[in-house]
């Protein structure tokens, strides 16, 4: 059992932020699954998910020769002109610098993970340190994690000021926060999540559901309670807050089902790679797969594409 | 920090719901079958009527002729009943087990030709083809499946007491939700050993005249059911016919009265599900966001055709403002227009006469001094239809507080305590459903005791199941449909 | 000539195996035992399951328990309707089998017949038998107090020699309709039919794991059946010292045993089913919870 002043802090802050009812959140969702995108709004449903895709390694296996390649794939996903480049690659700090010589100069965005990712157990010192070493080697966006243990102890001025020192460690680079929804467990905890983090984070900035190292990441109903809490807060205090769900988004159709949740709870104003990213790294073939089918009507294969993982 | 709840938003900081992403229209193209005329059904067989007339059953979405529908006149409804008298000797000695098998059939193959009926259903009453597809179909064949169980369970039924069939059972039914509550009905009797004469509502036959078909290829022994179709004559000939060991309606509470004052001479059972003014009620510590997309389902569900619809939102003052706002930013992305398209959340009102009802009421709202908001929408220019709609600084004397007006349209009126909340709930003659709002378990257990309701829904609306029983109290009707109570309905006790 | 011997063909034969974790295999020990028709020609070697294949069939009925249990009943009954459809549709290979190994044609006929209408009688149960085993209870405060069932969890099944078919799914049916999972040992005398109903369980809906079928001999595994602390429950046809075993064995982990007794194990009958069978095989659950405002 929480000690007593964690479980009055958990009361306080639900209090203000409101509740979230697991079944009536996970029935609205399913609604999102049953709408039917067809030709043109089909065709530029899966353009925009590319255009929002952190195409993402993050495995100790990287090397540079990885990196390489997918940045390549980043700057130009597929040989049709019509598919736009990704919104940035997300990789390990070790490999920003490389990174950035591979796709500085383009729209691609780089994207580094710190603060000890995934489970952020180290000093704050050295997480900072980490952030300001990604920044100084050309890092464009940082996704950081919070302070989990923290947050369950009720302990979210650490949290909130964690969050603080990270955005300020960033400078320019804009920050993304990873809430790791699977350890918070409950949609009532990943609400007050949302506000703790945006409270500290500035416009432009992200909250992003997941490491994508643990067994439950994004899915569309711990999205629609970020994207909800982002309404609230933006229509409070009229900053806007972007979003990322990452992990476990593979498929063309589920990234679509994402991108209706955005047009129908945040509106059009965040159906933009400035307000939406995917975290996500085969998402990306399944989109061009899709949009080669759209273009030719006939279903493809998945190793047509460059980088498939399927060889079968 | 800035205040974290939800607070009613600043002018400064809106949402665009807009056309950057517009949906291409998605119609559902499955064939519905349909025949060009349609005779009844009776003694297993399709008949002419012996009126020798027929009445056109329109498309309400478009207002299109889709088929022709017999008018059944008293020698057809006569003819019915003799069937059903004829075929209920050997159906209620049927032992349960191979009376259940029937049912069982009935479900599976409605199941299998489940796309087909919902297209058949949207493109007769109008609900939108989720709807159709999602919910009336599949919970109709759940309703077969659930009570085909029963048929050899009755001795548990009532335990202390032998349970035996009616015998031939006369249902009227509605066309709000057609093939379901024709489910609804025909399910328990069966499985209970009676026999049915059941007429559908005028404007919506076709589903029923096609589970006929289904009927036949189960093999239901001819008379088991049997079908009429026509208007109110059709209905009051097969609710006071002489034959019926009981009767069973669905529909208005006018029209109830009237039922129970021609049948005041007899000792025809009844059961009676009538109309509804269901109160909504949403506390301040609910989860709002679950709140509002609950009122949403509760009002807008089936374009607001649903006896037990949320149509009475009661809504704590503290909260009031932060509800309302998010309500109206729900109600811009509904998606109203033709019923087939897969994407469309309110379809068309099921008649030009439904749709007259609605625009007058809402008229005596405004008169009244109610304030509407009715979201930007552009509604087809053929067919009915109506945008949804909100009534704000709404009091109990208003009309459109009172009266059941069966639309897409929600009346909001606010509260300040707990005891406010369950007067103003149960200030009505009807009684059929009612919705809670909150975080707090002893305070719904509380609402529940004190709501003079058939169901209460607690932070949820209009859920519906074979398992749980469904009815309501005072003018809302009497007798329970679904679940073991529902079955008891149709049985008579020694 | 020459065209009539092309036209002699040697029949296949198929090679029994046991049915654990939504899978066919031999047992883990490798053992066998013959079986023989009526006629008294040899059939096939049957898996003679040990100790370790009773351990792996409830390792496999443990992973298979939450997710059956959480199904909704409605789902349940489905899946167990949808069995009954499977075994009518293939009833003439189950009445050869019964026959094939003993009994009358005719018996064998209404055997699978009535195993069929068992199923169906226990799919509709399980969206049913809480409206009749749970209940409200008015207790002298202001409390709303309900009682509900759940399922034990891993349920253990001896079947009897005869009837090998019918009493076997007379038995399982009504412990999986409230999701409880099951590794049941089938008939010793007659194995061959279970192994053909686990063929069937396989062509179904129900999912891997939630009814694990063993065939061996009864006394080599019954010690195991009792003493298994992670089975909740074991429910049996046998009689005598075996009883006893069985209790006493049962002890050591508070084991719920239930045995077939008097006119439930005249299977042909309806007397052999009933909400009782369900009752049989679940827990009672009471909450209480403060009504106000």
């Amino acid at each position: 059992m929480l000690p007593r002043d964690t479980l009055a802090a958990h009361a306080r802050l639900l209090d203000e932020v409101g509740r979230v009812d697991q079944v009536g959140v996970e029935e609205r969702v399913a609604k999102f699954t049953t709408r039917s995108v067809k030709k043109t709004a089909k065709l530029w449903g899966l353009r925009t998910a590319v255009s929002m895709t952190d195409l993402t390694t993050l495995e100790g296996k990287d090397t540079p020769g990885k990196i390489e390649s997918l940045c390549r794939k980043a700057l130009r996903p597929h040989d049709d002109p019509s598919v736009p480049p990704v919104a940035a690659v997300c990789v390990y700090p070790s490999m920003v610098r490389h990174a950035k010589s591979l796709v500085g100069g383009s729209t691609v965005k780089v994207a580094s993970v710190a603060t000890a990712f995934p489970s952020g157990q180290t000093h704050f010192k050295t997480r900072l340190a980490e952030v300001r070493g990604a920044v100084a080697d050309g890092a464009d966006e940082i996704d950081m994690v919070i302070n989990r243990g923290a947050f369950l102890s009720g302990d979210f001025a650490r949290v909130e000021d964690e969050i603080a020192g990270v955005v300020e460690a960033c400078g320019a680079a804009a920050l993304k926060v990873i809430l790791e929804v699977s350890e918070l467990e409950t949609y009532d905890n990943i609400r007050k999540a949302s506000f703790i983090a945006m409270g500290a984070l500035r416009p432009g900035d992200f909250i992003k559901t997941s490491t994508g190292k643990t067994n439950l990441n994004a899915t569309l109903a711990n999205n629609q309670v970020m994207i909800e809490a982002i309404r609230d807060f933006y229509l409070d205090t009229g900053i806007a807050i972007g979003m990322k769900p990452a992990g476990g988004i593979k498929t063309a159709k589920q990234s679509l089902h994402f991108l209706i949740a955005v047009k129908e709870t945040l509106g059009d104003a965040w159906l933009t790679r400035k307000r939406y990213r995917f975290g996500a790294s085969s998402l990306l073939n399944d989109l061009l797969r899709q949009l080669e089918k759209e273009r030719t009507g006939a279903y493809q294969a998945p190793y047509h594409f460059s980088d498939a993982t399927e060889s079968y | 920090m800035p205040s974290r709840r939800t607070s009613p938003p600043r002018p400064r900081a809106s949402l665009i719901f807009g056309d950057l992403w517009e949906f291409d229209p998605a119609p559902e193209t499955a064939d519905p079958k349909l025949k060009p005329r349609y005779d009844l059904f009776i003694g297993g067989r399709f008949v002419a009527p012996r009126t020798g007339r027929y009445f056109d059953s329109v498309n309400p979405a478009n207002e299109r002729k889709i088929a022709e529908i017999a008018l059944a006149g008293e020698a057809d409804v006569d003819a019915a009943y003799a069937a059903a008298a004829r075929a209920f000797g050997p159906w209620s000695a049927l032992p349960g087990r191979e009376r259940g098998k029937y049912l069982y059939r009935i479900a599976r193959l409605l199941q299998d030709r489940a796309r087909e009926f919902a297209v058949a259903e949207t493109i007769d009453g109008g609900k939108p083809i989720r709807e159709s597809r999602d919910f009336d179909v599949p919970m109709a064949a759940a309703h077969f499946f659930y009570h085909a169980g029963w048929a050899d369970k009755l001795a548990y039924v009532a335990p202390g007491a032998a349970v035996s069939p009616l015998g031939v059972v006369g249902q009227v039914i509605p066309w709000n939700f057609p093939l379901l509550m024709l489910a609804w009905k025909l399910a328990p009797a069966l499985a209970m050993g009676n026999c049915v004469v059941l007429k559908p509502a005028e404007t919506t036959s076709i589903t029923a005249l096609k589970l006929a078909e289904i009927l036949q290829d189960a093999g239901l022994p001819p008379g088991v059911v049997n079908f009429v179709t026509g208007a109110a004559d059709t209905g009051a000939a097969v609710m006071g016919h002489p034959g019926a060991a009981k009767v069973a309606f669905t529909g208005s509470t006018e029209v109830g009265k009237r039922i129970m004052r021609q049948l005041a001479g007899t000792d025809t059972r009844m059961t009676m599900e009538l109309g509804g003014k269901a109160a909504n009620i949403v506390f301040d510590d609910a989860p709002i966001e679950q709140a509002v997309e609950g009122i949403v389902n509760g009002i807008f569900f089936n374009q607001g055709h649903v006896c037990c619809a949320g149509s009475r939102l009661l809504v704590h003052e503290p909260v009031a403002d932060a509800v309302i706002a998010k309500l109206k930013n729900r109600l811009r992305v509904l998606r109203v227009g033709d019923p087939l398209d897969k994407n469309t959340d309110l379809g068309a009102i099921n008649s030009a006469e439904q749709l007259s009802r609605i625009r007058r009421l809402v008229a005596a709202g405004v008169r009244e001094g109610a304030v509407l908001y009715q979201p930007p929408c552009s509604l087809p220019g053929k067919g009915f239809y109506f945008p949804p709609t909100l009534f704000t600084r709404v009091t109990q004397s208003h009309r459109i507080a009172r009266e059941e007006i069966f639309g897409p349209v929600l009346s909001i009126l606010t509260f300040r305590t707990v005891d406010e909340a369950i007067e103003k709930a149960n200030n009505t003659p009807y009684g059929l459903s009612a919705g809670v709002w909150t975080d707090k378990g002893s305070r719904i257990l509380r609402m529940s005791t004190e709501l003079k309701a058939g169901v209460v829904w607690a932070n949820t609306f209009n859920r519906f199941d074979p398992a749980s029983p469904f009815g309501g109290y005072k003018e809302s009707g009497f007798g329970r449909e679904g679940g073991r109570q529902g079955l008891l309905d149709y049985a008579r006790l020694s | 000539m020459s065209a009539a011997r092309t036209q002699v063909r040697i029949p296949v034969t198929k090679t029994p195996k046991v049915y654990i974790g939504g899978a066919f295999v031999r047992s883990e020990s490798a053992r066998t035992f013959k079986v023989s028709d009526r006629s008294g020609a040899f059939f096939g070697n049957i898996p003679q399951c040990t100790r370790k294949d009773l351990r792996n069939a409830v390792e496999a009925a443990a992973k298979a328990g939450p997710g059956w249990a959480r199904r909704t009943p409605y789902n349940r009954a489905q899946i167990l309707y949808r069995l009954a459809e499977m075994i009518e549709a293939r009833s003439l290979e189950l009445v050869d089998a019964l026959a094939r190994f003993g009994e009358r044609a005719s018996d064998a006929e209404r055997g699978v017949s009535v195993s069929v209408d068992r199923l169906i009688h226990y799919a509709g149960w399980a969206d049913k038998y809480e409206q009749l085993l749970a209940s409200v209870n008015p207790v002298a405060s202001p409390h709303f107090n309900f009682t509900v069932t759940e399922p034990m969890g891993v349920v253990g099944v001896i079947a009897p020699d005869r009837s090998p078919l019918l009493a076997l799914v007379s038995m399982v049916a009504p412990v999986v309709a409230s999701g409880n999972t099951v590794v049941a040992l089938a008939s010793e005398t007659a194995p061959y039919p279970a192994i053909l109903l686990g063929e069937m369980l396989a062509t179904s809906d129900l999912p891997g794991g939630v009814v694990n079928l063993l065939t061996g001999f009864r006394r080599e595994m019954l010690p195991t059946f009792a003493t298994h602390a992670h089975l909740r429950a074991v429910y049996a046809d046998v009689k005598g010292e075996d009883r006893r075993a069985l209790r006493a064995g049962a002890a050591d982990s508070v084991k719920r045993v239930r045995f077939v007794e008097g006119a439930a194990g005249d299977w042909l009958s309806d007397s052999a089913q009933g909400l009782e069978f369900i009752r049989a095989f679940v827990e009672l659950k009471t909450t209480w919870h403060p009504i106000g405002s």
